[in-house]
């Protein structure tokens, strides 16, 4: 009666030097709801996009309904009854409902009859499945929760069979996800197949009936739903790996230098992604801020740091008001005041990876002295403190001149970091510092912030990673759909209980 | 096989230089071609264009003339493409450029010559960032996009030019919509007056002083872009938009401050047609060459080093191109201005079409060499 719609066998699939997919093996079972658990980065959404024909694995087979198939692009994958639910919706904005499901499926050149019978099908389709779209509306009239309805009426219209929704709640409020499972449930009696890719235990537990679960590029896992539960799957979703505990001392804690009161924040979509958050750091030690990706973090960052402006709440540096809804110090203010930020992500905002090296080792700074006087940029002095911080940083190849996007992503972050750190801010706010980077620069850029919370600077660390938040952090915050939602001292917290609030169980 | 180059592998000169070289060359020989088509042999053109810009001092003189309008409109292009922005309006910046080297040499024509000549400057600069800066505010302030705007601009530049031309400025002796000459004084010393100098007779050729402040303009966007605050924090909001806002670099700003920059280039190509050559406005003297110019800037990489070489291809097209369309009757000027088109084609639109094989040859040849 089980039998395997979708099978992966020995799937390998690396980018540059990360090994993001190693040997995985996984059955879909046809009719099932199949649930793919994992941290940040355990390679879930690789894997996907491989079955999904946008990338192209290493080694491995794919097959369905046990016949072996090659996938070299979606269209494969659509003719093989895979259909793909985004993350980020590909509609497009200015047409129609019905104009985007039928974009690049439109048969002749003039519309005519096939576009009458393709409403016909499609609102058949939508009352079968309760999917409630109206074909006529334009897509940027319409909610996120609808436009996901849309992409898996694309699916369905397309003929798909297996539908793999990769993070579907992420943008949706409760009641819209409570609708999506509905129609998730109603789509596996009438015998579809669903993989859901996501983080929260929640979900997992409501909806499948299978569950796998990744770590690092691996499949480390896989049971029937019923016979688990939250506290065993956050357990092997994080893993019980060696921690990489770094020696420190006792934190010497000073004053509070840095506070938040009540802020919120808004993303570029006007959805609030800080929910009401109240922060204190003092001098000389490590705050850290554990959560899922997506959860506010980037936006708190962003607004902490003159970055994004504040909807409503304070800010105080040394019991300074920096920023409230009406007013926000800029980046450029901030680091003046001692006050360095580290950014999440670097290719996107910490680097100007066209740059060479040495321009981006004075990016933020090159206005002060003495890498400008009188706005000219003064060659010699940047370069040798280039040379010389570069040296004392470790940062290979030791070449100011080349394009900061020839290093390695360690390298990389090794430039931003000598750069903020040899101002001496502080407060430093971090965000994921050793995302993509080796176990070497780690080590060495983890023994560099304890260095600095030893010279009394406060620090906080955003990380997605839960290992590098318990070694760092002499305090822990967890961060869930924008609010904190735990506080711990370090020494009496354990991975388990980090994981299960991260997953908003607890 | 399409293999993907290291980038970082490849040495500058291979695609700052040869791969430049390879796509001239290409769209030489399909310009030959056409040539071939036309019914004339292009071996003679060849001859021809090379005779035309080099073979004898007037025609060298007026490829220089040519290449200094195209020195100052490329430069004006790349500018602002170091942060990123498309200013399509050379040409109406370069007019309205125009107004101001006319105003500074009538109404302060009492001041001495060198001063009356700075402030020529001045105004082609002033005036020519004036008009850009229009542009610049809507595209950082409203979001609305430069190439649209710049474009329009260029239209109302030629528009309000006319109008001034026929109803305000007009010299009144004359049919023609053209000013009044400027005080003969105020002339930019020729090539001809130098050579005179130096004991070289040369008859009658456009180029002027206004050649060497081309040169210094290069020398200056140099500095500009890669020697000052200003010039670093333009690159980086071109490139990096959001790191520039976390840096504390405002876009804004940086946006409005290259527009000006550039239209004030634009406007100096004023200063070689009103003071070097006509001594007047005349309708429509920027003839193009600030639309040439983006194509300028884009062959020679938006580098002053690579701009002058362009520049004077350009120069050498444009005379080297008249004399050829005098003496061969079966190609017409508007042969020319496709060959142009080809070059464009080539060094712009397709310019990564022979890229990664000739970079991937050279870098092969390399690695053979060093393990040899």
């Amino acid at each position: 009666m089980v039998s395997p719609i979708l099978e992966l066998k020995n799937i390998n699939k690396s980018f540059g030097h990360v090994h993001a997919n190693k040997n995985i093996n996984l059955t879909i079972n046809k009719g099932t709801i199949h649930g793919i658990i994992g941290e940040n980065g355990a390679g879930k959404s690789t894997l996907m996009s491989i079955v999904y024909g946008l990338y192209q694995a290493d080694s491995g087979k794919i097959l369905v309904n046990e016949k072996e198939i090659k996938l070299r692009s979606p269209r494969d994958s659509i003719e093989n009854g895979i259909g793909m639910v985004h993350q980020h919706f590909m509609l497009v904005e200015n047409f129609t409902v019905l104009e985007n499901i039928i974009l690049g499926f439109e048969g002749e050149l003039i519309f005519g009859k096939n576009l009458d019978k393709a409403k016909s099908d499609l609102k058949k389709l939508c009352e079968s499945y309760k999917l409630n779209i109206d074909l006529d509306s334009v897509i940027s009239d319409l909610s996120v929760g609808i436009r996901q309805r849309i992409e898996i009426l694309k699916s369905l219209y397309r003929g798909a069979e297996v539908f793999i929704l990769d993070e579907p709640t992420g943008v949706l409020t409760p009641q819209e996800v409570d609708e999506l499972f509905k129609i998730l449930r109603s789509l596996k009696e009438e015998g579809k197949t669903i993989v859901l890719i996501t983080h929260k235990l929640n979900e997992i537990m409501d909806l499948t009936s299978e569950v796998s679960v990744m770590r690092q590029g691996e499949v480390v896992g896989h049971t029937n739903t019923s016979n688990t539960d939250k506290e065993k799957l956050a357990e092997m979703m994080v893993g019980r790996s060696v921690l990489l505990r770094i020696n420190k001392s006792e934190a010497k804690k000073g004053d509070v230098v840095f506070s938040v009161r009540d802020l919120v924040v808004k993303d570029d979509l006007n959805v609030t992604r800080v929910k009401k958050i109240s922060l204190d750091i003092h001098a000389g030690e490590i705050l850290g801020l554990a959560g899922v990706t997506g959860n506010g973090q980037t936006e708190l960052l962003e607004a902490l740091s003159g970055i994004r402006k504040v909807e409503s709440g304070e800010i105080y540096l040394f019991d300074e008001k920096i920023s409230d809804q009406d007013n926000y110090l800029n980046p450029r203010d901030l680091k003046e005041k001692g006050l360095a930020h580290i950014p999440e992500d670097r290719q996107r905002m910490g680097l100007v990876t066209e740059f060479k090296a040495h321009e981006n080792l004075i990016f933020g700074y090159h206005h002060q002295e003495p890498y400008s006087k009188s706005s000219i940029l003064q060659e010699k002095e940047i370069m040798s403190f280039s040379k010389k911080v570069m040296e004392e940083y470790d940062v290979r190849p030791t070449s100011p001149n080349l394009i900061t996007s020839n290093f390695s992503g360690g390298n990389q972050q090794k430039i931003i970091l000598s750069r903020e750190l040899n101002e001496n801010p502080k407060v430093l706010l971090i965000g994921q510092p050793t995302r993509g980077v080796d176990i070497g620069a780690i080590e060495f850029i983890h023994q560099r912030l304890i260095d600095m919370r030893d010279k009394g600077a406060a620090i906080l660390l955003v990380s997605v990673e839960l290992e590098e938040v318990l070694s760092l952090s002499d305090r822990i915050v967890v961060m869930f759909d924008g609010n904190i939602v735990g506080e711990k001292i370090n020494k009496d917290v354990t991975d388990r209980d980090l994981g299960l609030l991260m997953a908003g169980v607890a | 096989m399409s293999s993907v180059v290291d980038k970082s592998k490849v040495p500058w000169w291979v695609s700052n230089l040869i791969v430049p070289i390879v796509n001239l060359i290409l769209a030489l020989l399909v310009s030959a071609l056409f040539i071939f088509i036309a019914g004339e042999n292009p071996i003679e053109a060849v001859k021809l264009i090379i005779y035309g810009s080099f073979g004898y001092i007037e025609g060298f003189a007026y490829t220089l003339y040519y290449t200094t309008n195209f020195i100052f409109t490329g430069l004006a292009f790349a500018v602002a493409f170091h942060c990123r922005l498309f200013n399509i309006g050379g040409e109406g910046q370069a007019y309205i450029g125009g107004l101001g080297v006319y105003f500074a040499a009538i109404h302060f024509s009492f001041l001495p010559v060198p001063i009356v000549w700075i402030l020529a400057i001045a105004g082609a600069i002033v005036f020519g960032g004036a008009w850009a800066f229009i542009p610049a505010y809507l595209q950082a302030k409203r979001g609305s996009h430069v190439v649209i705007t710049t474009i329009m601009f260029n239209f109302i530049a030629s528009s309000l030019m006319i109008y001034l031309l026929v109803d305000v400025i007009r010299d009144t002796n004359q049919m023609g919509p053209h000013t009044i000459a400027v005080a003969k004084e105020l002339w930019f010393p020729t090539f001809k007056e130098f050579g005179e100098l130096i004991g070289i007779k040369v008859r009658y050729s456009p180029l002027n002083l206004s050649f060497l402040l081309a040169i210094a303009a290069s020398v200056f966007v140099w500095f500009l872009v890669w020697r000052t605050k200003w010039g670093y924090e333009m690159r980086a909001v071109g490139h990096n938009t959001q790191a520039a806002i976390y840096a504390g670099i405002s876009p804004y700003k940086n946006i409005i401050i290259a527009m000006v920059i550039s239209g004030g280039l634009a406007g100096l190509l004023a200063i070689n047609e009103v003071l070097g050559v006509h001594h007047k406005i005349v309708s429509g003297f920027p003839a193009g060459y600030g639309f040439t110019g983006i194509a300028v800037a884009l062959m020679g990489r938006n580098h002053p080093i690579g701009i002058f070489p362009a520049a004077l291809l350009f120069g050498i097209l444009y005379q080297g191109g008249s004399e050829v369309t005098f003496d061969m009757p079966n190609i017409s000027r508007y042969m020319f201005v496709a060959v142009q088109g080809v070059i464009i084609l080539f060094s712009g639109a397709l310019e990564n079409l022979f890229r990664p094989q000739v970079e991937s040859f050279f870098v092969n040849k390399l690695n053979i060499r060093k393990k040899g």
